[in-house]
């Protein structure tokens, strides 16, 4: 099985599905003849014709006001909004219209669209670069929101992303583009190469949305994750010695609200790690999530390690990163409580 | 204060700022006046539809017109339509004035929560419509209900649309008006204005992608030129030269805010066209030859693989805003009926009318007819309920916000109860 990228993974992925459907299409600002600023669709272009991936204007809310379109027509069409710092001009389309075509016509039109955007920080990119918006699309009704933390996911996520119905909103950790980062920024980067999770199948497989992944069963706590903080929380686990099960979400809408239930059940404990902001972060509907189906069972209050309430401040970017030693005081905390 | 550079013998003195907040002529309480409505006296000749761009400026503030004062049709963009062709569009139009007031009243005896007329608009949807081919996708506003009347679709199933009741296939979602109807051709309503006119866009190049056939057309009013969409979706049909047609309905007002606040008291909104690119066409949209003669031409543009048309269609809004709106607090009585380009169904009549294939007593005939044809889809449309009456089970709330019911949807429908 050959080593990818995560960059790469997700260009298999559209490869794939290039090949697969005519119906599916690729397009946004810089991804056809470039191939993208990070180089997510790199020789598509040229493989697949101007008329199937290609470039636009500077227009968020155009690309995805097009795509909802071009969904409403039949097509499958799989945009490209550069950083999702930049999602919030196309958020009408995503909110109001493709969110809710289906329900507002009765069934009879559809948003089967693919919104990938690239998230996070650790990469410099100071507040206009580093974001991760997921939790405003989490609350949108009709919206599905999927975050890989891996080359693997990424790609059999992202396919089952262009082959849903509904519209799905694709979070990509940048930071994790080109190598699992495990929050430790004064250390050198490791590759994806040699990494198990940077196996991927060079053709067609999907990881249905809505199923999260044990990484490491423990008895101890459990530690909910996606993206980027998903190696920082298996980073903390070691660090720290501590008995915990590592929970990768990769799909906050639908949640796999099953594999958190058993596993709080079992362990009494809960930890949630997210890089984005606290306050209305994913992480408090976590909280609540199993606060409400899992209190009986809690030996210990709900702990959140999450970005602060501030932009993503360039010069102070790893005081603002939740790393493994801030993660790590969290679970000793809740175990010692 | 002398500066260096010379800058104080070019403008003296620093003067305090101002901006500008465009108000129209008049308001409430002040005698409706229009003068100021200079309608242009030359007739702009039907260009080939293979026109350069850059040569059409003229036709973004001149007015394509066919019907003239004596309700005779002349020059070159007449579309040449036959008589038939003609009552059929003053068919749909009295049928959709008369839909129309059939609904209001609905709304007004607590049959229905809200309604918007499109009175004073109708040769727009009718004409365009007709224009068109069924098949070719339309994305509507609010007030583009002729579409659906000039395409044959069911009364009554708009009726229990607007009732939210049993009947309506939104499954009581959407506002009354919020149309749906694919097998029409007819795109879901939104109620964000502009959104649609992007979509389209990206509809049309679906179409072309796939070597169909069929265009795409999506109509805004004069106030929503203001919004984002508008401009993405002019700039989107201009890059990829896509087959679709833009239409702007300028009617005068955005409730209560005339069309100057959009911006159109420094220029046509057909005039926006230009910068892009693209023929921007200002059309009487009181005269139903000249918005069906525009339209073709439109489309025989866009056919032909020459791309997007901006059609301004120059109209008044006769009536409310809508049922919670009252004119009378922003705009003079009897402005309407000052209107210099008249009523679009009294104009096509009297254009049969003169033309020998038209009556007064067949007119009254026909509005009989149609009145027994609303009645009639009225009480059958109201035997599936009224608002507050039956309705679709609270159980498909629930439905179509996905397409396959997730888990916590689940839970939720059984805390609910079902």
């Amino acid at each position: 099985m050959p080593s990818m990228t995560m960059i790469q993974a997700l260009n298999s992925a559209m490869d794939v599905m290039l090949e697969r459907d005519p119906d599916v299409l690729v397009f946004g600002e810089d991804v056809g003849y470039f191939g993208g600023v990070f180089r997510c669709t790199a020789g598509l272009q040229k493989k697949y014709g101007h008329t199937r991936v290609f470039d636009t204007p500077i227009a968020e809310g155009g690309i995805v006001g097009a795509a909802v379109g071009m969904g409403a027509y039949g097509l499958r069409p799989v945009v490209e909004i550069q950083f999702a710092d930049y999602i919030y001009p196309a958020m009408d389309q995503l909110t109001s219209e493709a969110a809710r075509l289906r329900y507002r016509s009765g069934g009879e039109f559809t948003a089967p669209i693919t919104v990938r955007t690239p998230c996070g920080g650790g990469i410099y990119g100071g507040q206009t670069h580093s974001q991760s918006p997921e939790a405003i699309f989490t609350h949108v009704c009709g919206l599905k929101t999927v975050m890989p933390s891996n080359p693997y996911d990424a790609k059999g996520l992202l396919i089952a992303a262009i082959e849903d119905d509904d519209p799905v909103i694709f979070f990509e950790p940048k930071r994790l583009y080109n190598g699992p980062f495990d929050g430790h920024h004064d250390r050198p980067v490791k590759p994806w190469a040699g990494h198990p999770m940077g196996e991927v199948p060079e053709g067609y497989y999907r990881i249905p949305l809505g199923q999260a992944a044990v990484l490491r069963p423990g008895a101890a706590l459990t530690l909910l994750c996606y993206g980027t903080m998903v190696h920082v929380a298996l980073a903390a686990v070691a660090e720290s010695g501590i008995d915990a099960e590592v929970i990768d979400l990769r799909t906050l809408v639908p949640l796999d609200l099953d594999t958190i239930e058993a596993s709080v059940r079992k362990t009494g404990r809960c930890v949630i790690v997210h890089e984005a902001t606290r306050t209305g972060g994913f992480g408090a509907e976590l909280s609540a999530q199993v606060q409400e189906t899992c209190f009986s069972h809690l030996e210990a209050p709900i702990e959140r390690i999450t970005g602060w309430d501030t932009p993503y401040p360039l010069a102070h970017e790893w005081h603002y990163f939740p790393g493994p030693a801030r993660v790590g005081e969290a679970l000793k905390r809740v175990m010692e409580f | 204060m002398e500066t260096t550079d010379g800058r104080a013998a070019e403008g003296g003195r620093r003067q305090p700022l101002r901006f500008h907040v465009p108000e129209p002529k008049c308001r409430p309480g002040s005698a409706p006046d229009l003068a100021d409505i200079r309608l242009p006296q030359a007739r702009l000749p039907r260009p080939p539809v293979d026109t350069s761009s850059d040569q059409l400026h003229e036709y973004a503030y001149g007015l394509v017109r066919v019907l003239g004062d004596d309700h005779r049709a002349s020059g070159d963009w007449d579309p040449g339509l036959t008589p038939d062709f003609l009552r059929k569009g003053l068919r749909s139009m009295l049928l959709t004035r008369l839909y129309d007031q059939r609904m209001l009243r609905a709304q007004r005896t607590g049959k229905t929560s809200f309604y918007m007329q499109c009175t004073g608009e109708e040769a727009i949807a009718v004409a365009q419509a007709m224009a068109l081919e069924p098949d070719d996708m339309c994305f509507p506003s609010y007030r583009q209900q002729g579409l659906l009347i000039a395409r044959g679709w069911s009364l009554v199933d708009m009726m229990c649309q607007v009732l939210n009741n049993s009947g309506d296939r939104m499954k009581g979602r959407q506002l009354p008006v919020m149309y749906s109807a694919k097998e029409a051709s007819f795109f879901t309503i939104s109620g964000n204005l502009g959104t649609q006119f992007i979509q389209a866009v990206g509809w049309a190049m679906a179409s072309a992608y796939k070597g169909d056939t069929r265009l795409a057309a999506a109509w805004v009013g004069d106030g929503t030129t203001a919004e984002a969409d508008f401009h993405y979706a002019l700039t989107f049909a201009a890059v990829y030269r896509v087959p679709v047609l833009l239409n702007v309905v300028n009617n005068q007002w955005a409730i209560s805010s005339f069309q100057g606040i959009a911006g159109g008291e420094v220029t046509t909104f057909a005039a926006r066209a230009i910068g892009y690119g693209l023929p921007g066409l200002r059309v009487d949209g009181n005269d139903f030859l000249a918005v069906c003669a525009a339209t073709r031409w439109a489309i025989a543009r866009a056919r032909a693989g020459f791309g997007a048309t901006v059609l301004e269609f120059y109209t008044y809004r006769a009536a409310a805003h809508s049922s919670s709106d009252d004119p009378s607090g922003y705009r003079p009585e009897g402005e309407a009926a000052l209107w210099p380009l008249g009523d679009p169904i009294e104009r096509l009549k009297q254009h049969l009318v003169a033309a020998g294939e038209w009556s007064e007593e067949q007119h009254a005939a026909l509005t009989a007819e149609l009145t027994e044809t609303i009645k009639a889809a009225g009480k059958e449309a109201e035997s599936f309920g009224t608002l507050g009456g039956k309705a679709s089970s609270p159980r498909t709330m629930f439905d179509d916000v996905f397409k396959e019911l997730p888990q916590h949807l689940r839970r939720q429908r059984q805390q609910l109860g079902y």
